[in-house]
């Protein structure tokens, strides 16, 4: 069942069209990553389903019907450009964020008093945001951004601004809000972070939706049926062994006890008989596929050699 | 709805809490009394000393009646003119008064030893004419002399009434130059807010949108709930400062002013008002009215109600042109071109009012007062000297009806202005911005 659907959105706007014929289909529960280039349409994208926006053409579905103004309540957006009031302060500024929301001064208070805790930031209530670190300020965003407990989430850019350590904590909590229930939305150009939380992706560019689906499935699609030998033994024999087979690619020889080599097997048939011709002729130590990370695959996919 | 009232309370608690605020609604009643005694405050303390006058008064007529007050000291002089002018130098001048004054008139001078003023020749002169007018009565051999020319001598005393206003005998004069005073000072302080007020409007659009707060906030409050929340918020705020105002003015006039005056000024004031003239005569009339009429608390507030009214829908006017001002630009400096459209109304209003005053009812007064734009500043100036209902009734409803016209246009401009960063837009493509659609 998908919380959120996307179809056929297109927008323009006076000099050039921000989103083409873009769908998209994000399963309740899941992690999913907008990815793309700056300037593909993720912003105009985001903001329609933020009801920021509308659509020229095309329409959005939350739960499975067209998404309603009453329905922002049960979204969360962390914009990638923060924004908080500068002169307030930290506390009475969450509270406005989550009375606008719709949730009560006391269930507010209730629960940002958790969330400070949670986040060892309690100390910070009176100050003024101004006071704040940057990365003191996203902490607060981001409590801002989550506390009506949204079901669906959008975050911008996540981890910017963050040192390793409280990207890695708060890679946690978008997974611990993940286990609890809600859908998250990622848009991120780190593909290293969508390698690690998303489930699914689309990749925009020059705003057309150009790729989309399973992560796994995605990278395993793109792979070139490549596959990493580390053997040891007589060479002659490994050549022997996939002549007439696969293609050898690569074979690094610096002396070392264990060598290894790239092969190709365009069958995918191929690939028992391969290993077992290989392990009659040399000792096989690892034998796997090379599959491509992520940043390869937008790369490529963003210069158009898919 | 709630949203709304959310924003607003964010915003009136954060302006309202400020120290400047405080101060300022404090202090400014005390710059604006300031500001009214100054100009008597500097004619006390730029009298100096008395001047002394040396008199050569070769009739022997002049001098026993000339009287010396605390600006001019005379005293007679033996010295022939030309010792006089050479020797008396530590004196202001020297008086010299010809043989006949009462045949040649012209045959007086004053030989000053420092600049002299008008008010020290008018008041030589004056005397002196006095004098010499007497003698000249006294020529015509009349009488008990005296005794005439003190029944002759009469004090006019006019109270002004309206015929629209007041029909019953007792109601009390209005003091058309207290009125005129008052229309002036209103006119004034609403110029003072539009400008004040809707600037800080703009100010605070522009802040939220270069702090990305707004990126934040739209995706939870519709764009046009955020722009209303912000311009009524700061309007209560704007109310609560002419409220606490109003307040100090009504104090002012009703109690403090009372225990400063002294008894005799009071006690005729009340006579004056009760309808009692003889009593009052012996006061000027008015001064009398016009602290009537600065004390008549019933006329106050029905003044402090239209100025609410009027603060308000001037206010809610040029607001909303100053949001939609300051969400389409990245920075106060960029904001100085486009608010240019916006101030220059506000301006002229300020120079109508000024003429207003001469004439509260000239057809210039009447189309500035009910045109939109101009009519708060100008409306609050012709309204102290009583005007006819319908006129400010009128002005009133299209005040509010253009306000509308202006949130709707505003807003749509507001929307899209938001959510552009960088170059500044022409009028121009302001004007597109309103033809988009969402």
């Amino acid at each position: 069942m998908n919380l959120l659907q996307v179809e056929h959105v297109s927008k323009r706007f006076a000099q050039h069209t921000a989103l083409d014929d873009v769908s998209l289909a994000v399963p309740r529960g899941s992690v999913y990553g907008l990815l793309g280039p700056n300037g593909a349409g993720k912003t105009t994208l985001i903001r329609i389903i933020n009801r920021i926006t509308a659509p020229d053409t095309g329409r959005v579905l939350f739960d499975g019907r067209e998404i309603r103004p009453e329905d922002i309540r049960r979204i969360g957006y962390l914009p990638e450009e923060r924004g908080l009031y500068k002169k307030m302060k930290v506390g009475e500024q969450a509270l406005f964020f989550a009375r606008l929301k719709g949730l009560s001064r006391r269930d507010a208070t209730e629960r940002l008093r958790t969330w400070f805790e949670r986040f060892g930031i309690e100390a910070w209530w009176d100050k003024r945001v101004e006071e704040l670190s940057k990365g003191m300020a996203q902490k607060v965003q981001f409590i801002v951004t989550v506390l009506h407990r949204p079901e669906l989430l959008i975050f911008d850019e996540p981890f910017s601004g963050f040192d390793p350590i409280n990207a890695n904590l708060l890679k946690e909590e978008i997974l611990a809000l993940r286990d609890a229930g809600a859908t998250v939305i990622f848009s991120t150009h780190n593909m290293a972070s969508v390698e690690e939380v998303c489930d699914h992706i689309t990749l925009i560019d020059k705003s057309h939706d150009i790729l989309s689906g399973r992560v796994a499935d995605i990278r395993r699609s793109h792979g070139d049926n490549l596959f990493d030998v580390t053997w040891r033994g007589d060479a002659a024999a490994l050549e022997n062994a996939v002549r007439g087979r696969c293609e050898l690619l690569d074979r690094t020889d610096d002396g070392s006890a264990y060598r290894t080599a790239r092969i190709r097997i365009d069958r995918n048939d191929g690939v028992r008989g391969v290993l077992a011709a290989l392990n009659e002729a040399v000792e096989i130590r690892s034998f796997s596929e090379v599959i491509p990370s992520m940043n390869d695959i937008f790369i490529r996919a963003v210069n158009g050699s898919l | 709805m709630s949203q709304i009232r959310i924003i607003i309370g964010r915003e009136f608690n954060e302006r309202v809490r400020k120290k400047s605020f405080i101060v300022s609604t404090l202090l400014m009643p005390v710059l604006l009394l300031g500001l009214m005694l100054a100009p008597a405050l500097i004619m006390q303390f730029s009298r100096g000393e008395t001047k002394r006058i040396a008199v050569i008064d070769r009739s022997g007529l002049v001098l026993p009646q000339l009287e010396s007050d605390s600006e001019l000291a005379f005293e007679a002089t033996d010295l022939p003119l030309e010792r006089a002018r050479r020797e008396l130098t530590d004196r202001f001048g020297i008086l010299w008064i010809g043989p006949d004054p009462v045949a040649q008139p012209d045959d007086i001078r004053l030989y000053a030893n420092a600049s002299s003023s008008i008010s020290i020749e008018s008041n030589i002169t004056g005397q002196i004419e006095k004098i010499v007018e007497n003698e000249k009565l006294k020529g015509y051999d009349i009488e008990n002399l005296a005794q005439i020319l003190d029944e002759v001598r009469t004090r006019v005393t006019m109270r002004t009434f309206r015929n629209d206003e007041s029909q019953e005998e007792d109601s009390a004069a209005r003091s058309s130059a207290a009125a005129t005073v008052a229309g002036f000072a209103l006119g004034m302080l609403l110029y003072m807010f539009l400008l004040i007020y809707g600037a800080m409007v703009m100010q605070s659009v522009i802040e939220e949108k270069h702090s990305r707060v707004l990126e934040v906030m739209v995706s939870s409050v519709r764009p046009f709930d955020l722009m209303m929340g912000k311009i009524l918020g700061i309007a209560s705020v704007a109310v609560v400062q002419i409220l606490l105002w109003g307040a100090l003015v009504l104090v002012a006039g009703t109690v403090v002013l009372p225990h400063l005056l002294p008894a005799d000024v009071l006690a005729g004031m009340q006579a004056a008002q009760g309808g009692d003239a003889a009593a009052a005569a012996q006061l000027d009339p008015a001064l009398l009215t016009a602290l009537g009429t600065a004390m008549d608390a019933g006329y106050i507030a029905a003044l402090l109600g239209w100025l609410l009214l009027f603060l308000v829908g001037g206010y809610l006017l040029y607001s909303a042109m100053f949001a939609a001002v300051g969400s389409s630009v990245d920075n106060v400096q960029d904001a100085q071109q486009l608010q240019t459209p916006i101030t220059i109304p506000i301006i002229l209003a300020f120079l109508a009012a000024m003429s207003v005053m001469n004439d509260p009812n000239s057809a210039v007064a009447f189309w500035f007062s009910i045109i939109p734009f101009t009519s708060p500043v100008v409306m609050m100036t012709r309204i102290p000297c009583g005007i006819p209902l319908w006129e400010i009734l009128l002005s009133l409803v299209l005040l509010y009806a253009s306000f509308v016209a202006m949130v709707w246009l505003a807003a749509k401009i507001y929307r899209v202005g938001i959510f552009m960063h960088g170059k500044k837009p022409t009028l121009r493509e302001l004007y597109k911005w309103c033809r988009y659609k969402y």
